[in-house]
């Protein structure tokens, strides 16, 4: 009755690992698959140091990030009931950098502190919550995506202020390299740092499938059903900002995966929100997987920021998302 | 065999009161129609008869068991609620869409034991969309679309049917297939309740219809004796024709009376 949903997980979970190997092949210094893949479990010198101390800390980060992104938005997209819902529509990365950077402004903690994740938390828990009751229950897509725009311009104006009161121009380079979004010089500090926030993000998201599936067919009908609406939307609108938050504070602002992922997938997924959910993880995985990639690969004297990258590749997404299903979007409430 | 009542049921939405003492009962193997004009306090009612509203004063009990104290899960197994103008969010198959209707019962859509497969196809049947399975829900027309989400409410082969005007927006064919379908319900021994608008197949249709407005059950009874020439113009503002036709009885709405306060009522219709 439904299309199988393990040869597509095995498939997304074997992308993921190609490109996880390539993650560790590519940069200044080409390091061949199996030589990389022996660095890691066993000592080869300096190509150890490069594979583990630098390679690995970025390869993890990126598929914990955008296995988040992809996870959190298949959950608000399913909430929604609405295929533009995403936390950047929210303004929740925008939010959570502002969150981020007034803690690094006020010079109280050092980049590498637990206070970064719970304020760039803080910040997107903010923004969501905000979007969601200013937009309302039967909010149409014009309204929530002009709320999210407003949310984001108050929080990058917000992010702006502190940058220009900022008495330290070093601050201030670091601020904004760390806003455009990075796996760069990344440690398995950062790892560390971010992993507990988005296993916790992880289990509030899964939690939630089935009610996403009753909510397909609304929220009076998935009421009915017994489901509890609002502790489902509590569930999610908690995961989405602890995933975008301890993203942000470790990789900065990266845009649009979390939009992107679950289209992907979704058709092969049977179009079931709760079966779109794990594939939609790992496509985001993926989707980070290989954008780190290719900033290593295009050639410029500085790395290009995997945000800049996403953004170029996830706006034309998003607009292309809206040009195919205008008609049904006018109308659509979420 | 379940009866759903209502017992001084008072809503209040906003500053507003929706249902000002609704007393009811709904009986197993008969179909209830609804009926009342704009504003009367329908859909509050269904709703609250459905648990989802908390009433401000009374109580709705299934079996003299007060719903609001069910747990979510039983009270989903034991009433089935159709929603006003339903749709479908994601082109999910149809057999997907009616599915859902058995996680009340804890069985997961995708994963069904043979009880939710034989509901499943049961409800398939009742409404007459064999061949349909494998159609994305989002595709088929509105007709076809109301078919399937009420094999969605049939699925959970709950004893209580509730359904917010199952038939508005539909073709007089389809109303004809949803309402037979909805009486078949009864038949079976399924409390079943119904909103609609269209007095003449109310009639058809109901063993008992309940007129409500503004927030109270003005009348309550067989067809014939509730939607009378008298009682239309008091409740609805209407004159109208009220007459029997092969067994059967028809309303024919004439025009709008005068309404105190609401201006003058339009000019009757040619």
């Amino acid at each position: 009755m439904h299309s199988p949903r393990l040869p597509l997980i095995l498939g997304l979970v074997l992308l993921v690992g190609g490109l996880s190997v390539a993650s560790l092949m590519i940069g200044p210094a080409p390091i061949p698959p199996l030589r990389a893949l022996a660095a890691l479990v066993s000592d080869q010198g300096s190509t150890s140091v490069v594979v583990r101390d630098i390679r690995l800390p970025r390869t993890l980060l990126a598929i914990l990030i955008g296995w988040i992104f992809g996870l959190t938005g298949a959950g608000l997209q399913g909430l929604l009931r609405n295929p533009l819902a995403d936390t950047a529509v929210f303004g929740a990365p925008q939010a959570a950098a502002f969150g981020a950077v007034l803690v690094l402004y006020s010079g109280l903690v050092g980049a590498l502190s637990w206070a970064l994740p719970f304020a760039a938390i803080l910040g997107a828990l903010a923004s969501i919550a905000l979007v969601v009751a200013v937009a309302g229950r039967r909010a149409t897509v014009v309204v929530l995506v002009l709320s999210g725009l407003a949310i984001g311009s108050l929080a990058g104006a917000g992010t702006s202020l502190a940058i220009t009161l900022s008495p330290n121009p070093f601050a201030v380079t670091e601020i904004v390299f760390w806003l455009l979004g990075s796996f760069e010089d990344r440690s398995m500090v950062h790892v560390l740092l971010a992993a507990p926030f988005i296993v916790v993000a992880s289990a509030l998201v899964l939690s939630s499938s089935t009610g996403l599936r009753a909510l397909a067919l609304g929220e009076e009908t998935a009421r009915s059903l017994g489901v509890n609406v609002m502790r489902l939307r509590v569930l999610l609108v908690a995961g989405a900002a602890v995933g975008t938050g301890a993203a942000v504070a470790v990789a900065g602002s990266i845009g649009f995966v979390g939009l992107v992922a679950p289209h992907l997938v979704r058709p092969f997924a049977g179009y079931d929100p709760a079966r779109t959910l794990v594939p939609s993880g790992l496509a985001g995985a993926a989707l980070l997987l290989a954008a780190d990639c290719a900033v290593r690969l295009v050639p410029s004297q500085t790395e290009i920021k995997i945000g800049v990258l996403t953004a170029i590749l996830g706006v034309p997404f998003f607009l292309w998302v809206i040009a195919r299903r205008k008609a049904e979007l006018s109308e659509m409430p979420v | 065999m379940s009866t759903l009542q209502a017992h001084g049921l008072a809503v209040d939405l906003g500053k507003r009161h929706a249902l000002a003492g609704v007393d009811l009962t709904l009986s197993s193997g008969r179909l209830t129609v609804i009926v009342g004009p704009n504003g009367a306090g329908k859909t509050t009612l269904m709703r609250t008869l459905a648990g989802l509203l908390e009433p401000a004063d009374g109580e709705v009990t299934l079996d003299g068991q007060p719903v609001t104290r069910m747990l979510a899960g039983e009270r989903a197994r034991s009433i089935a609620y159709l929603p006003q103008g339903g749709t479908v969010a994601w082109p999910l198959p149809v057999s997907a869409v009616i599915a859902l209707g058995r996680l009340p019962h804890g069985e997961k859509p995708d994963d069904l034991p043979p009880r939710g497969q034989e509901a499943v196809a049961a409800a398939i049947h009742a409404v007459g969309l064999e061949g349909f399975e494998n159609r994305p829900a989002t595709e088929l027309s509105g007709g076809e679309r109301a078919r399937v989400l009420l094999a969605r409410a049939l699925a959970t082969q709950a004893p209580v049917l509730l359904a917010d005007e199952p038939v508005a927006a539909l073709d007089p064919r389809h109303q004809l297939i949803v309402l037979d379908v909805l009486k078949n319900q009864a038949r079976a021994g399924r409390t079943v309740a119904v909103i609609m608008h269209d007095l003449t197949l109310a009639a058809r249709f109901a063993d008992v219809i309940v007129l409500l407005n503004q927030g109270l059950v003005a009348d309550s009874g067989a067809p014939e004796a509730v939607l009378t020439e008298e009682g239309l113009a008091r409740n609805f503002g209407i004159q109208a024709h009220v007459s029997h036709e092969d067994g059967h009885l028809v309303v024919v709405a004439d025009r709008p009376l005068p309404v105190p306060g609401h201006g003058n009522a339009a000019p009757a219709l040619k």
